[in-house]
């Protein structure tokens, strides 16, 4: 599904009675099967833009298109936009409420037109592609799990419902290394299969690494997009960048040359080794 | 020693099967930076959460600066020596203004009410966020938020202070505010325990700990554990950036004089090669 997003505004008062302006004039899109990182500072309204997306806040001004049909205007079939969009919310772990893991998962099948036996094995699917063995999972009681496995078991529960578009709200904080790349690579699975991505995060490790394209936010205002390499790269040496790119910069300011094209760790090793042995192949 | 345990084992089920702790010691010195390595349900949250009697110690003995973490009598003492951050910034205030929010410790401990004002000036000033007041700590940023609960804390002026994955929630500057403090305030004598699972939050402190599957697998100096990668990986964490890039270059054939652990070090030993 192609997502259009036209000069989107978004604006509130807040508790003590100021006006913010969340998001202001936002024009971007995102096409099928992309995955788009979403990056900026905390409070540059990243959150109220997927929120947006997800038909989840009304815009004060402008538009989100979904296959160029207005989500917004009153003929847009909300069961649709439900079943198109998927929303892993900031710690979806508390989110969990049922007495068994099955049970959870298969809340947001509760009112779809699917047969109990179609019901059952979308569900053991979806735990399945979150990595657990669904027959030793299943009776389990949620609150029980650990952390990351609650975390699993909750976007579970969303996979289920084969959304298009999924979207996930800083999906990997809290998770340790492994855990996040085992996370990430399972996303990538997804997207592979089709599925558009939508990520918030601050890892830029990890963004640089798994995403197609992204969107930088600063303020309400999107003020870049395109690939995500160019988008790193183009940063240049000052700024904080990728932690691989840290190390390229440290590195070229105190040799004094150029250790150029380094945005994720397998480039690092290869400008390196291409700087200190010559070796100028990909291994 | 400021923390002292031996033998502490801990199960998170009454039918006493699974242990998230399993015979853990544990030795503290006054004024040292430690920093609690370990993965996803490693047990490095259940053991902290004995520090200050928030777990009850059920096997094991535990003492804080001389108090026994079992004797209730004591808690709110141990309490107030030993202050604790969270990791979401989010879930930690219970007011809507900042000063408010950082006198809510104080007014439990009876503080004469006289004495709060400037206590809650002065641990504003230790987190460098004098003049915010009164302002709402919804409308800070991650870092400046986790700044904010760290005042409430010092404002109680805590002997040792615990860092429960405060950095997990916050964008890159944040990240590095929040860093920068824990080091000030270890400069300034307090005893500084840090959860984590990125070693690149380690390479500041004075020793590691490292936990695995409830148990402590090793402890010692930063530099010793962070360089042994078997070890790393038997614990399921990743080494710093700097230690695999070493082990990368070496497989090459490029040897650096040492194994470095920060991005600095091996930026610096790297551009001493010819």
């Amino acid at each position: 599904m192609q997502i259009t997003i036209d000069n989107l505004s978004y604006t509130y008062t807040d508790p003590s009675g100021q006006t913010v302006h969340a998001l202001q004039s936002v024009s971007c899109s995102i096409d099928p099967g992309d995955f788009t990182g979403i990056i900026g500072r905390t409070g540059c309204g990243k959150t109220t833009l997927i929120l947006l997306i997800a038909g989840l806040l009304t815009p004060t001004k402008g538009h989100i298109f979904l296959d160029g049909r207005d989500i917004n205007d009153k003929s847009y079939d909300r069961n649709l936009l439900r079943q198109s969009i998927g929303v892993v919310f900031q710690y979806p772990e508390v989110q969990l409420f049922e007495t068994t893991v099955e049970k959870d998962v298969a809340f947001g099948l509760t009112y779809s037109r699917l047969g109990s036996k179609e019901k059952e094995d979308r569900i053991e699917w979806a735990l399945e592609t979150m990595g657990f063995d669904f027959e030793k999972i299943r009776k389990q009681s949620p609150l029980a799990l650990s952390g990351g496995e609650k975390r699993r078991v909750a976007i579970a529960g969303v996979l289920a419902v084969k959304p298009k578009i999924l979207i996930f709200d800083e999906p990997i904080a809290g998770l340790d290394p492994y855990g996040r790349q085992n996370f990430m690579e399972l996303v990538s699975r997804l997207n592979d299969d089709g599925t558009t991505i939508i990520m918030i995060s601050h890892n830029m490790d990890a963004l640089a690494e798994y995403t197609k394209r992204l969107i930088v936010l600063d303020e309400g205002k999107v003020i870049q997009s395109g690939k995500t390499r160019d988008i790193f790269l183009g940063w240049g040496r000052d700024t904080r960048g990728t932690e691989p790119q840290q190390i390229a910069s440290l590195i070229s300011k105190g040799k004094n040359t150029l250790l150029d094209d380094v945005v994720t760790y397998d480039d690092l090793i290869f400008a390196l080794k291409k700087q200190l042995l010559g070796v100028e192949q990909h291994e | 020693m400021v923390v002292n345990g031996k033998n502490i084992s801990y199960s998170y089920d009454c039918n006493d099967t699974s242990y998230a702790l399993r015979n853990v010691d544990l030795s503290i010195e006054q004024g040292e930076f430690v920093c609690i390595l370990g993965c996803n349900g490693s047990g490095k949250s259940t053991l902290v959460r004995h520090l200050n009697a928030l777990l009850q110690l059920q096997h094991g003995e535990l003492t804080i600066a001389g108090i026994d973490v079992s004797n209730e009598n004591d808690i709110w003492r141990l309490r107030r020596i030993c202050g604790m951050v969270f990791q979401n910034p989010d879930n930690q205030f219970v007011s809507s203004v900042v000063e408010e929010d950082i006198a809510f410790g104080l007014e439990n401990y009876e503080v004469p009410r006289e004495e709060i004002p400037e206590k809650v000036n002065s641990a504003l000033l230790l987190v460098d966020m004098e003049g915010y007041d009164k302002r709402a700590p919804n409308s800070l940023s991650g870092g400046q938020k986790q700044r904010i609960a760290l005042a409430g804390v010092l404002a109680l002026e805590p002997d040792i202070i615990i860092f429960d994955e405060v950095t997990a929630m916050l964008d890159p500057d944040g990240k590095q505010e929040v860093l920068e403090m824990m080091r000030k305030l270890h400069k300034a004598g307090k005893t500084i325990i840090a959860i984590t699972h990125y070693v690149e939050e380690a390479v500041h402190a004075d020793s590691v700990i490292l936990m695995h599957e409830g148990k402590m697998i090793a402890s010692g100096k930063t530099r010793d554990i962070l360089t042994d990668v078997q070890l790393l990986k038997i614990a399921e964490i990743m080494p710093p950036m700097a230690v695999r890039v070493y082990y990368d270059l070496l497989d090459a054939g490029v040897k650096l004089k040492e194994c470095p652990i920060t991005n600095e070090e091996l930026a610096e030993k790297i551009c001493k090669l010819p």
